[in-house]
Order: structure tokens, then sequence, then C-alpha cells
């Protein structure tokens, strides 16, 4: 089995070391979510094409299941589509999540395209994943093939190295 | 990053605790990660007993629970009956049981299976209800996430994902092509 960085399917998407660029968006119709307020513990940016994919246990269904797990590992964990925010709110009560997703819709793709992940053809988000670090900067990125639901295994080895480095401050 | 050969341990069956069928030796290893209550694997369900009844010897199959609790709210209790039974003996007779009656999963079924399986039922209950088992399903479930399970059913032969289609033909060929020198 290769591992999953050297079969990276994006050239554009924003490497290991940059700072992951800021961002607001809404999770609920009255609630926005900043990146920078998570300075402190890492964060993992789960990007997909869109709600409602018809599978058992689909990418956003996974990671619910798999929440406890990155919550052990002190991070907080965010879906982001260009989905609305009352699809968005439609979807993650059908599926019983316990995590924001977060709508990418105005201007559509704003964020994706600021990460270099938005697909100008169909004006969709690659199916991209990015764990940021609790400094705010990138520390793995991955972008699947679109139809490929990536697992949570990179993300769990890179919140698991975050946790192993030593704090530098 | 990632130790590639420590990650294939992780999909390959480990006789200390895994429920097998066949020998841990034998030249193919199929390891699925399945949740009771999804219907994909119970459509495998009946494709990996033909394939177990055409490869014989040359096969050993492995199980691990990957329950989807969010999605399929009886799947935890039915894998953690299962692994109750295990312990009286009857993991198999159980796991074969709940595939063949996954639209019935409830508890009083878990109860009535394990009725039907003439095993001690107050104690597979019990086992059930105070959560005996609890850790060993989601260590399953874990060692899948860490693996690369991306869904349910996710195979893996001789440790490797099978990304394929698990229809009879795909996977006979995935099984025995892989196994060759």
């Amino acid at each position: 089995m290769t591992t999953p960085t050297s079969q990276n399917h994006s050239t554009t998407a924003l490497p290991a070391g940059t700072p992951a660029p800021d961002f607001s968006l809404h999770s609920t119709p009255d609630q926005t979510v900043k990146l920078s307020e998570f300075r402190g513990q890492p964060v993992v940016l789960a990007f997909y094409p869109a709600d409602w994919s018809p599978v058992c246990g689909d990418q956003m269904g996974l990671y619910n299941e798999i929440l406890p797990e990155f919550k052990r590992l002190g991070a907080e964990l965010m879906g982001i589509s260009v989905d609305g925010v009352w699809c968005h709110v439609a979807f993650s009560l059908d599926r019983k999540l316990h995590f924001p997703l977060l709508a990418d819709f105005e201007p559509k793709g704003a964020v994706a395209r600021l990460y270099g992940v938005y697909r100008h053809d169909e004006g969709i988000c690659e199916r991209a994943l990015f764990v940021i670090d609790a400094d705010g900067v990138i520390h793995w990125s991955y972008v699947s093939p679109v139809g490929v639901n990536p697992g949570a295994e990179g993300i769990l080895s890179a919140l698991e190295e975050l946790q192993s480095q030593p704090e530098v401050k | 990053m990632s130790n590639l050969a420590a990650k294939s341990q992780l999909t390959l069956p480990n006789a200390k605790r895994d429920h097998l069928q066949g020998k841990i030796d034998a030249p193919i290893v199929l390891v699925e990660y399945g949740d009771y209550e999804c219907p994909y694997c119970g459509e495998a369900y009946p494709i990996i007993k033909a394939i177990q009844e055409r490869l014989g010897d040359r096969l050993c199959f492995a199980f691990r629970n990957f329950p989807l609790v969010n999605s399929h709210p009886h799947a935890q209790h039915a894998a953690e009956a299962a692994e109750a039974a295990g312990a009286q003996g009857k993991f198999w007779e159980m796991h074969d049981l709940l595939y063949e009656n996954q639209d019935a999963l409830a508890d009083e079924d878990l109860a009535e299976y394990a009725s039907a399986l003439e095993l001690d039922v107050p104690r597979l209950v019990g086992e059930v209800l105070a959560g005996t088992h609890t850790g060993r399903v989601r260590e399953d479930f874990l060692s899948g996430a860490r693996g690369g399970v991306n869904g349910t059913p996710t195979l893996f032969i001789n440790g490797l994902r099978y990304a394929g289609r698990p229809d009879a033909t795909s996977l006979f060929a995935a099984l025995t092509e892989r196994s060759a020198p």
C-alpha cells in the first residue's frame, strides 16, 4: 500500500508548512466559525464535494464515528462544502453528525479557493484534508480522488505526530 | 511518514485476539471490517461464505467489528452479542445468525438467537448490557480507522485494502491473484 501523501491528486492544495488562511464561515444560520479562534489546538478541515452522499459510512459519517478519537488527540474537526447552511443543517440532523459543517457558499467556494482545493469546472470542493497545528500552520494535507473516501488513517497519523512533537514554546 | 510494515500488521489477523476461520498461516488471508446492521455487509456475507467454500484450506478469514453506531442503532449491541457468544465458544454461529437476520437486531432478538444457539442467555444478555465487550469492539474499530477502513464492509487481502467491488467474481479474482507467488 502506498502512503496517502504519495498519491496526492491536486498540485494546487496548500502544502505542509504553509500558514492556514484564516476564514469565517456559517455553521448554522445564526452561528459562524472562525478558524483563528481555535489557535492552541489542532484543527482538522475536511473539504468534501457535497452533502447527501448515498453510501453507508460515507466520509462525514465515518468521521462522526471516529470523532471521539480525534477529540482524544485534542483536535477539532470541521467539514466544509459549498452547500448552503440549511442543507448542512438537514444533512447533519439526518446523519446525526456531532461536528460542525461549514457552508462555503457565498462567495461560493471562496475558502476552498484559498486552500487550493476548488474544482472550477464542477463548482465543488475537492475531497481534501488539512491538519492544522496549534499555531495555525498546516501540518499535513491530502487530496483524494473525488470519488474515493480517504478514510481517517492519514488524519490520525498526522494528529499523533503533532502530539509526539515537543512543545516549542 | 507512516511505517508501511507496521500499518499492514494492523490489518493482518492476530491469532491471539481475532476470530478466525481457517489456519492463520493459510496462503490467502482475508480480514473483514463489518457492521451487522449494514446492508452492504449483509450483501457481502453470502459472497464470502461461497468464497470460503471454494478456497477451502487456502483461505483464512477473520472478522473484526466496525459498527457505525450513528447510522445503525442496533450495530453496537449486535457486535457485542457476537463477542459475548464468542466468550461461550460460538462467535461464528452468532455472526452468521446476525447476518441472516439483519432486520431483527433489537436486544430481545439477540436474546432469542442466544437461546437458539443454546447459549447461557442471562450471561450473554448481562454481558451486552454491562458493556463487557465494548472495549474489544472499540479496539477492532480503532485498528480499522488506523488501517484505512473507509466504510463497511472494508476487506483486506493479505494486509492490503481491497478497493474493488465486493461481488463474487472480482473478489475471487483478487484473492487468488494476490496469493500467487
